[in-house]
């Protein structure tokens, strides 16, 4: 049953780079626009997350109530002061002014917390184990991680095509000219976006903090999980990015089970196989 | 003369260092039919696009129900009541034909316009109404697209090109339902190149050449002659 077992827990933790790669996909869908500071605003999450828990003496899931909002605010201030200036028909002006922010917030974190490793404490959740099927063994805190990232890319393909904000984010993805005639602010309806966005990088945030020890550093590693993630899953579908993580989990688990020092090199394999391969992605959006 | 209810004064329009529009004035009456012609190239599209926020006009002013509304950005011309039916439909191609309806009306202002009451002046969209924007025919799609811009309660509707890469009998069949939206009290401006079609609808014609007023009058007072020679300035 060994390969059960790790074929289970990369299938678990897909479900983390999947809510990596959700927030990056869902703001390349609006506006095109590729998000290198993605990364490093999940660790920022985790540090905001580290202050509310040591703050108010609540245990880390709890505290996504107070995060999840704090970064959807950082979000939208984020897109209407910084963001919505750099976007036009160049792709260029949104991916270096990132690529700043990206060294910025890494700095800045430096500053404020040392470059020492944190870690947030979920208490008994966190070794709590339960059988599910014979010699198959499941952790409660990667399962309820799993479940999460589940009803997050629910919830996502829910909002786009039954609520007016998706339709809105539809409608501005496929022409902001024609958009605005309709009565939709752009700059606001980015600011939604990117506002959705860093609230799911919250959730991602937290659950990479309870995981794993984290320091300012390791932001640019989860964004290549994101971006490996939404490439393999395919550009512009939900369901397919929550696979695209799967198989990346899946992948790196195996990598690792062979070898210890083969986790990422695995994973990294994979993706570029399926890139060659199938450049589209293996579940596409269907178009018209 | 009675207050008009659009008000373009002597306006200026540029794409970059290129002048588009020469001092255009223009005035539309509540209630009134009002086309443009005139060959391409001759600043109607940009006229429209200077009223409805897409531009911003450089010098002169537009006036709508005495606000001005010249350089305030689409989305807000909107709300004052500017819908704009752009040319080349542009509908959304990823929404269906009811999503883009209802992107149409999302700013509930209120009005005779109700997605029902679209249905009820084109049927043809009510059969279609799940399926994706794209599907439908040229035809089919100019109705999605005004239906679109009749859904935010307009009280004036500006109409691109219509006509555009249509057969003949669906551009009559779309100009005969133009009465009964203007009997809602709209006030409306087609841009046209087909003539025939602008003179029967309107009352009140302008003629764009070259960015500047060639010619204005009464549909019904017009010679052909006086319209050829503003159109193509000989």
């Amino acid at each position: 049953m060994g390969w059960t077992n790790v074929i289970l827990q990369g299938v678990l933790i897909g479900g983390l780079y999947a809510m990596f790669a959700a927030g990056l996909s869902l703001i390349f869908g609006v506006m095109r626009l590729v998000n290198i500071a993605h990364g490093d605003l999940i660790v920022l999450a985790a540090y905001v997350a580290l202050m509310v828990t040591q703050t108010l003496g609540i245990d880390p899931l709890t505290s996504l109530l107070l995060v999840t909002p704090v970064m959807a605010l950082i979000g939208y201030a984020l897109q209407r002061g910084l963001l919505n200036r750099t976007l036009g028909d160049d792709l260029l002006p949104p991916l270096l002014v990132t690529f700043g922010l990206s060294i910025i917030i890494q700095n800045g974190l430096l500053e404020l917390f040392t470059a020492d490793s944190r870690k947030l404490q979920a208490g008994a959740i966190e070794i709590q184990t339960f059988q599910l099927l014979q010699g198959v063994w499941v952790g409660l805190l990667p399962l309820i991680q799993f479940v999460v990232a589940v009803a997050v890319i629910a919830g996502l393909q829910t909002l786009f095509y039954r609520t007016a904000l998706g339709r809105a984010f539809r409608a501005t993805s496929d022409d902001q000219a024609v958009a605005q005639l309709m009565g939709l602010d752009t700059r606001h309806v980015f600011a939604m976006a990117m506002a959705l966005s860093l609230a799911i990088i919250a959730i991602a945030g937290v659950f990479l903090a309870v995981r794993a020890n984290f320091d300012p550093s390791i932001g640019p590693a989860r964004l290549i999980f994101g971006f490996e993630a939404v490439i393999i899953g395919g550009l512009g579908s939900m369901w397919g990015t929550l696979a695209g993580g799967v198989i990346l989990g899946v992948s790196q688990a195996i990598g690792a089970q062979i070898d210890p020092g083969w986790q990422l090199l695995a994973g990294h394999i994979v993706f570029l196989v399926i890139l060659a391969v199938r450049p589209q992605g293996l579940f596409p959006k269907v178009s018209g | 003369m009675p207050d008009p209810l659009l008000e373009v004064n002597a306006i200026d329009a540029f794409y970059g260092d290129f002048q588009a529009l020469f001092g255009v004035s223009l005035r539309v009456e509540a209630g009134q039919v009002v086309a443009v012609i005139g060959a391409n190239g001759g600043g109607k599209s940009t006229l429209l696009k200077c009223i409805a926020g897409l531009m911003s006009p450089r010098r002169g002013d537009i006036l709508f129900d005495g606000k001005a509304v010249g350089g305030a950005p689409a989305f807000e011309v909107l709300a004052h009541g500017i819908a704009l039916v752009p040319e080349g439909r542009r509908l959304f191609p990823s929404l269906t034909v009811e999503e883009n309806l209802l992107i149409g009306g999302q700013l509930r202002r209120p009005g005779p316009w109700t997605l029902d009451r679209v249905y009820e002046l084109f049927p043809v969209l009510a059969e279609r109404r799940h399926l994706p924007a794209p599907s439908l025919s040229g035809g089919q799609q100019q109705m999605a697209a005004i239906g679109r811009a009749l859904m935010s309660n307009p009280r004036l509707l500006l109409c691109d090109e219509i006509s555009l890469g249509l057969a003949p009998i669906v551009v009559r069949d779309i100009y005969a339902r133009l009465p009964a939206i203007v009997a809602e009290g709209l006030s409306l401006i087609v841009v046209e190149q087909d003539i025939a079609q602008a003179l029967k609808a309107a009352r009140q014609v302008y003629c764009l050449q070259e960015g500047r007023i060639a010619l204005q009058g009464k549909a019904a007072e017009l010679t052909r002659e006086s319209i050829s020679a503003a159109y193509f300035g000989v």
